[in-house]
């Protein structure tokens, strides 16, 4: 191979269409005869329904049906179960799914109770104000603690209870290590709701073809073959019959996965039932409450240490908000279990959490996945430990590191992939090392005390995190030299922005000997492939990219025996690069991939017995476990005393992501998770009032962060490659946004020398207005642990 | 109540009959079928719509078709030529300066007449013009250096 381009920063092949507006999203989607839906939503957070009325709706011209839930008949049924709880012994799970449409109680605003298909979406629009639902309300439970109160009512009557899973894990012995203790530090932390808030919103588009037996459906997901095999199944169609297209998506961030969305279930449903193709396009309105959440949850947690500031044990009670229903299982508050170890070395560990329903939209994995929460707890509990036993911020991380000589590391709990949460690799002290040079740890003090003096309030907070990315089950890709020479590869993953296009051609082009230019890779389209999973997790890279590469070997050595053939000579005599395989010194002797391609496929005469057409393979890769990648965060704040106002003034990241396919793309995503890690912690925080109503619905009042609020980013990186796949990749989709929160908490902290004041930030998100509250308040800690989830 | 309008897209000029609320963003994306022009938010905060009127950029879902009568727009598919890239077009292929690409069009729209104004732009400038279109991928930084990148192609 002349020039490897795995590892190199190429160009994306997707943008030549990106940019000039040729990428199909959904909504391009046009179709003859087209119909339109628009959703009734509930406009109460907790009610019952005494009566839908759809007759004057029903005559306004235009209008081609409306459905409730009574008209769906036996196709009515909660949704999937996408994640059983793992098996963790003693657990409770109580399974309440999502429904396509309310048929009693409505258990959040904005649920779907109707639908309406009309010749276009402004009349459709304008008949679901015709709609009259007949609602009783009831008292709404939106508070986690009172959740717990049975005089709150019942998110679902017959369970009793809101309690929607209680999950206890324990690593040794924690009261031991108590015991032994010099230092116990007790805190409550709270980490409030947030929304994903891609810039494309959901949307679907089914189409029944009755002639062909056929139904395909353009949907936002994250995770195609999943929604094809659950929606064939649920409309009593086979498999081979449903085609699932996920176009080109206007950002995922764990919301757009396969949900069985109440709209990506009823509209293929009708599209049958009315012989016509329909589309739905959720407005933002809808997106705050028809797509899932993130983020609320309460922790009670401490710490126990030596003088030297050794941890000795964690132990965390947490509350965690699963909203009106849990079709997502455990893998938000598992994930906040796990990740609270962190990098460290934490011999007792003692975990329990209460996922608890509320009349609140549904909280599902968004970038992070409940990573953060644990992350903030940690990291908060050591800069408190630090100031106690009077360390050093960074050394009481550094002192507490996992040794690299320990890996793989088993830290004897369970993970949200099922198996036992074991780190494969890791070496945390460079990335320390790192980030403290590149923030400039060491002459910081001497510099916040400079610029103090000159009136200003400069704070440095530096965090550290492990990320468990690319886990199973399995990805698959199949891979093929065209007669053009072109290679085509396919896989079963959804791209949101991920660079799919480019990195899995990367990886293809050096086995093939083709340039990255050539590869045109498809993903996304069941009909292209037929297996897989799906975009979540950070597994991508890992999992996808190792199936195309081991797809793409098979592909390589059938080149090499085609061509071997060809020219009567032996493989090893062969080149291959440049789109065509050469015999080694022998100019002239070469044949173009395409050629060969034809040759491998022949039209006439004998074949040898077992003999494949083509140069094609289709290969699996299933990783045993997660790989765990690391880094640390360093940022510089400055604050404004007066407003509370926070300017970043620099911001360092050092990752570990083991071997890097594309820097460009990698260092993308590392960029835009700050982003939204920024967003997380600074700005975005969905607010509820006490019946359960959503008060700040609207880009215009949900803040996210713009060009003037994230700031230019140093990026570095440390290479600990997985053994767990042939790449020795790890994911690196969500560690941008993981540790931001701590980060932003110790910085300000830092800048305003709150802790001399005896004042802690202890909760996310930290706006402005809520800052000037914590900080200006004197018995301050007092509140912010009275701090409660809306 | 409809209207007729004649309006220019893309140096094609368009005569149809619209109902007076049509969005222009939907009269393009839907009627002319120039889906490059996204619609994020239709309440007019983040920018994905953002096509030129004159040469200036607007929001389409703040505005009426009806109301484009007589005028000029050009959407992402009006800025690059025959398949040939712009140079603003370029930079931000050149710089990553696109991820998921549902915002880029009116990134686009919007940075074209920012350089246009301000040929020579400074990065704080370049912030500032930005943030009235958010982007959840990228985390601007990319986008900051393809506009700057962009700027000095354009010089030379």
């Amino acid at each position: 191979m002349s020039i490897r381009s795995f590892g190199q920063p190429i160009k994306r092949n997707e943008d030549g269409r990106l940019l000039q507006g040729k990428a199909l999203f959904v909504d391009d989607v046009e179709l003859p005869r087209m119909l339109h839906a628009a959703f009734v939503r509930s406009p109460y957070a907790h009610a019952r329904i005494r009566g839908i009325d759809t007759q004057a709706a029903k005559k306004r011209p235009g209008v081609v049906a409306i459905y409730t839930a009574t008209d769906l008949g036996a196709y009515w049924r909660p949704g999937f179960l996408l994640v059983p709880p793992p098996p963790i012994a003693g657990i409770t799970f109580n399974e309440r799914t999502q429904v396509p449409l309310v048929k009693d109680k409505v258990r959040h605003a904005g649920e779907p109770v109707a639908v309406v298909i009309a010749e276009d979406r402004y009349i459709a629009e304008d008949a679901v104000a015709e709609v009259v639902v007949d609602y009783e309300e009831l008292p709404a439970v939106v508070d986690l603690e009172q959740a717990r109160d049975a005089r709150s009512g019942f998110v679902h009557d017959d369970l009793k209870t809101n309690v929607a899973a209680h999950v206890r894990q324990i690593k040794g012995d924690y009261a031991k290590a108590v015991a032994g203790a010099a230092c116990v530090i007790k805190r409550r932390f709270l980490y409030d709701r947030g929304s994903s808030l891609p810039i494309e919103t959901r949307g679907v588009v089914a189409h029944w073809d009755a002639k062909a037996d056929r139904m395909t459906i353009w949907d936002t997901t994250q995770a195609p073959v999943f929604l094809r095999n659950g929606l064939a199944a649920m409309l009593g169609l086979s498999e081979r019959q449903v085609r699932v297209i996920a176009p080109f998506i206007g950002g995922g961030f764990g919301p757009k996965i396969m949900m069985f969305y109440p709209e990506e279930v009823i509209l293929p449903w009708a599209a049958r039932k009315l012989a016509r193709p329909i589309k739905w396009i959720e407005d933002r309105f809808e997106h705050f409450f028809a797509t899932t959440h993130e983020r609320g949850q309460l922790h009670d947690a401490e710490i126990a240490l030596t003088t030297d500031g050794r941890i000795l044990g964690v132990k965390d009670v947490f509350l965690h908000d699963t909203g009106a229903y849990d079709p997502y299982g455990l893998t938000v508050p598992i994930n906040s279990q796990c990740t609270l170890l962190g990098p460290y070395h934490i011999p007792n560990y003692d975990s329990t959490f209460t996922a608890l329903f509320t009349n609140k939209p549904i909280v599902t994995p968004y970038r992070g996945a409940g990573r953060q929460h644990g992350v903030f707890v940690i990291e908060r509990l050591l800069d408190i430990a630090a100031r106690e036993l009077k360390l050093d911020r960074a050394e009481i991380r550094r002192r507490n590191f996992i040794p690299p000589d320990d890996f793989p590391y088993n830290n004897q709990i369970i993970y949200q992939d099922f198996t036992a949460l074991t780190y494969d690799s890791g070496n945390y002290g460079p990335i320390l090392d790192k980030a403290l040079k590149a923030i400039g740890y060491a002459g910081f003090r001497d510099e916040q005390a400079r610029q103090r003096a000159k009136g200003k309030h400069l704070g440095l907070g530096i965090v550290a995190y492990v990320e468990g990315t690319g886990i199973g089950p399995y990805e698959g890709a199949k891979v093929q030299v065209q007669a053009s020479g072109k290679v085509s590869v396919a896989t079963g993953i959804g791209t949101q922005g991920q660079g799919h296009y480019t990195s899995f051609a990367q990886i293809v082009a050096d086995q093939v000997g083709a340039k990255v230019t050539d590869i045109e890779v498809v993903t996304g389209d069941t009909d292209q492939f037929y297996w897989g999973a799906g975009t979540f997790a950070s597994r991508g890279a890992v999992v996808a990219g190792n199936a195309v590469n081991e797809a793409a070997k098979v592909v390589r050595q059938k080149i090499l025996r085609t061509a071997a053939e060809h020219f009567e000579c032996a493989e090893a005599d062969l080149v291959i690069e440049d789109g065509k395989v050469t015999v080694n010194g022998v100019p002239g002797k070469s044949v173009a991939l395409g050629v060969l391609a034809n040759v491998a496929n022949p039209m006439r005469g004998a074949v040898k017995p077992g003999t494949e057409p083509g140069l094609e393979a289709t290969s699996y890769f299933g990783p045993e476990m997660g790989a765990t990648a690391a880094g640390v965060h360093a940022m510089i704040v400055e604050v404004d005393p007066e407003t509370l106002m926070v300017e970043i003034k620099d911001y360092v990241v050092v990752h570990d992501c083991g071997t890097v396919i594309n820097p460009l793309i990698l260092a993308g995503q590392i960029h835009g998770g700050v982003a939204q890690g920024i967003g997380n912690a600074f700005y975005e925080q969905l607010v509820f009032d006490g019946q359960g109503q959503l008060r700040n619905a609207s880009l215009a009042d949900y803040l996210i962060p713009t060009a003037l609020d994230v700031p230019r980013m140093t990026l570095d990186h440390t290479v600990t490659p997985s053994p767990l796949n042939p790449l020795g990749i790890k994911g690196a989709g969500e560690a941008g946004a993981i540790p931001v929160g701590p980060l932003f908490a110790q910085a300000v902290e830092d800048a305003l020398g709150l802790p001399d004041k005896g004042i802690e930030l202890n909760e996310i998100p930290l706006s402005p207005s809520r800052l000037w509250e914590l900080a200006g308040s004197a018995d301050n800690i007092t509140a912010s642990q009275q701090a409660r989830v809306r | 109540m409809s209207h007729k309008v004649s309006v220019t897209v893309n140096g094609t000029t368009h005569e149809r009959q619209v109902e007076a609320r049509l969005l222009l963003s939907d009269f393009l994306r839907h009627d002319l079928g120039l889906t490059g022009t996204h619609v994020g938010c239709e309440h007019g905060v983040c920018g994905a719509c953002t096509i030129l009127l004159d040469g200036l950029p607007v929001r389409s879902c703040l505005m009426l078709a009806a109301q484009t009568n007589g005028r000029a727009v050009t959407t992402i598919e009006g800025l690059s030529t025959d398949g040939k890239l712009s140079p603003l077009q370029e930079a931000f292929r050149d710089t990553h300066a696109l991820q998921c690409g549902y915002c880029t069009p009116g990134m686009l729209t919007t940075m074209t007449a920012f350089l246009a104004e301000t040929p020579n732009p400074s990065e704080d400038e370049i912030r500032e013009a930005l943030s009235g279109n958010l982007c959840r991928c990228t985390g601007y930084q990319n986008i900051v250096d393809a506009v700057k990148l962009a700027s000095q192609r354009m010089a030379r």
